[in-house]
């Protein structure tokens, strides 16, 4: 059987698996069914979670950390940056704020994961 | 000042340590010497906190705030930029901040301040002395916190999942990462990192290999990388010269403790407060919880253990005294234990890391047994042993036995 670790979660489960015709005929090892959601595109298109920060104006922080609300495909990833590192936004944001929305229209969001507050001087 | 409870350092541990205390009925002081409550979460942009905890994976200030916002509703007073500069042992901490000096008088202490980094100085890796040589949570604070970029291009030395991580941030920023090299044969890290940190980039990474000489005049110019043999020594006329301005240092933390030099037992091996399963120090009035116990891979861990010292220091303020315990001991194939005493009464938590990677092990403790299929040194063990099987025992032993 072929092997693969799921990157979902620190848990890391080594999922093992039987391609048949295409298709996955037998799978083990994985502790919650977010495993095989992540094989299936493993072989299909592969997506990561990408977390990095955004510029912000007037804040307490020079940037806000920022992630992508849902994995997007890998081959997204280089873009993403390109068009994040361009963006500027102001003070204040709270966590959970989207700060892109559907994202290159894969749905995904690009929302803040911490709140920064405005600069008090 | 007088309080019950003073919980000294306000990461994930100190944070759950006081939060726990305060719905324990304690009067509680939190601090700590940074700005902001949240310790190393805050610079940690990266998602793999939560799982355990919170049943959903979050980023560090995701982590963070989650219980910095808890704090408010209880009775707790948060003093940032306050550093607890001296702990005595009739039970008196002295304070220092931007406001002056001052003394906090306490029944209990939650010691809670983290882990540091291993400096570049205890390697002894001979060479210049440049500029360019940062270690990774140093590195981690400039590009997450301060928005600086280190340099242009880097070699990251330790695989472990901060050099990893490390590895990902600075590709992602733009940072050419050469290579990771790694002096063990295997990754001192995560599995899940190794693929979406450094497989998902072609980042090389180079196992049995160390860095043996920098080379700059100002700023670092070149690192020297030679393979190691069995025992570590670099083996002569493997040298390869990366040229590279920036060496990024992911090798090891080592728990905080120099606070309480003198007042309480370390752990030889963790060099950490050795504590008990209620996270009781040698010294009674003492608690301590997560990173300057033992180094955990996962907040959620420290979060638990953080919870349980507060609720016990809690209980100590009100009066309550505690067994000192047996003793838990290394047996074989184990490198680190926590806790090192065992109160009876509750189940006890362990938490392990092998010595080395083990294809099937079989873990005892007392007449307790499981089977583990994969056992390896990054990955710590967490083990809830049922009470009745350790009962009646004088010390506890934790052996993994080989098949
Ligand atoms: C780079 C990195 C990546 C990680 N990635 C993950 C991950 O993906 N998933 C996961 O679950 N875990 C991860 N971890 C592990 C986890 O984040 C840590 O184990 C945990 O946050 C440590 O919490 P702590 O409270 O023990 O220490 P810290 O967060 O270090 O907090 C200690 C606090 O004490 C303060 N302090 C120290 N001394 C004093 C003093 N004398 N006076 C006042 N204050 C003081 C410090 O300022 C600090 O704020 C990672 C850790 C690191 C370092
Ligand atoms: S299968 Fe589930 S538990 Fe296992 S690593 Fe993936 S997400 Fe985590």
């Amino acid at each position: 059987m072929d092997r693969i670790v799921c990157v979902q979660c620190p848990v890391g489960c080594k999922i093992k698996f039987e391609i048949v015709d295409g298709k996955i005929a037998k799978v083990e090892g994985n502790k919650c069914p977010r495993g095989l959601a992540y094989l299936e595109d493993e072989l299909r298109e592969p997506k990561r979670i990408v977390p990095t920060s955004v510029k912000i104006i007037g804040g307490n922080y020079p940037l806000v950390s920022v992630k992508t609300s849902a994995p997007i495909p890998k081959k997204y990833i280089p873009e993403l940056m390109k068009k994040l590192r361009q963006i500027e936004i102001n003070a204040p944001v709270k966590a959970g704020d989207i700060i892109v929305k559907n994202i290159f229209d894969t749905g995904v969001d690009i929302i803040a994961t911490r709140t920064v507050s405005k600069n008090s001087q | 000042m007088k309080t019950d409870v003073l919980v000294i350092g306000a990461g994930a541990a100190g944070m759950a340590a006081a939060l726990s205390a305060a719905k324990n009925g304690a009067r509680v002081i939190l601090t700590d010497r940074d700005e902001r409550a949240g310790g190393i979460l805050n610079q940690c942009i990266h998602n793999g906190f939560g799982l355990h905890y919170f049943k959903e994976e979050l980023t560090g200030p995701e982590y963070a705030e989650r219980f910095s916002t808890l704090l408010e509703n209880y009775q707790i007073t948060l003093l940032t930029d306050c550093h607890v500069h001296n702990v005595k042992p009739d039970r008196k901490a002295v304070l220092v901040s931007p406001k002056g000096v001052f003394e906090v008088e306490t029944k209990s202490i939650v010691y809670t301040a983290g882990a540091r980094e291993r400096p570049f100085g205890t390697l002894m890796i001979p060479g210049d002395r440049p500029s360019g040589i940062f270690t990774a949570g140093v590195a981690q604070k400039y590009m997450n916190i301060e928005n600086r970029i280190i340099g242009k291009r880097a070699l990251i030395l330790g695989s472990g999942d901060i050099g990893m991580i490390m590895a990902r941030r600075l590709t992602l920023e733009g940072v050419e990462v050469v290579a990771v090299i790694e002096r063990l044969p295997y990754s001192g890290g995560l599995l899940r990192n190794v693929i979406q940190c450094l497989e998902d980039y072609n980042i090389p990474l180079y196992l049995s290999s160390t860095v043996v000489e920098v080379r700059g005049k100002e700023r670092l110019e070149e690192v020297v990388v030679a393979q190691v043999d069995n025992n570590y020594r670099p083996i002569p006329g493997t040298e390869r010269i990366f040229k590279v301005d920036t060496l990024v240092l992911s090798v090891g933390l080592i728990p905080q403790v120099e606070l309480l030099w003198g007042l309480v037992q370390l752990d030889p091996i963790s060099k950490g407060v050795s504590c008990s399963n209620i996270g009781q120090s040698s010294s009674e009035w003492i608690f301590s919880a997560g990173n300057c116990t033992v180094v955990y891979d996962l907040v959620d861990y420290v979060t638990m253990e953080g919870e349980k010292a507060g609720k016990y220091a809690a209980h100590y303020a009100k009066g309550e005294r505690f067994e000192t315990g047996v003793p838990i001991e290394i047996g074989e194939n184990v490198g680190v234990i926590f806790p090192r005493r065992y109160v009876s009464g509750e189940d006890l938590v362990l938490y392990i890391r092998s010595k080395k990677p083990i294809e099937g092990a079989t873990l005892v403790v007392g007449n307790f047994e499981r089977r583990f299929e994969d056992v390896m040194p990054s990955e710590m063990i967490r083990i809830k042993i049922p009470s009745q099987k350790i009962m009646g025992f004088e010390r506890i032993v934790v052996s993994l036995k080989e098949e």
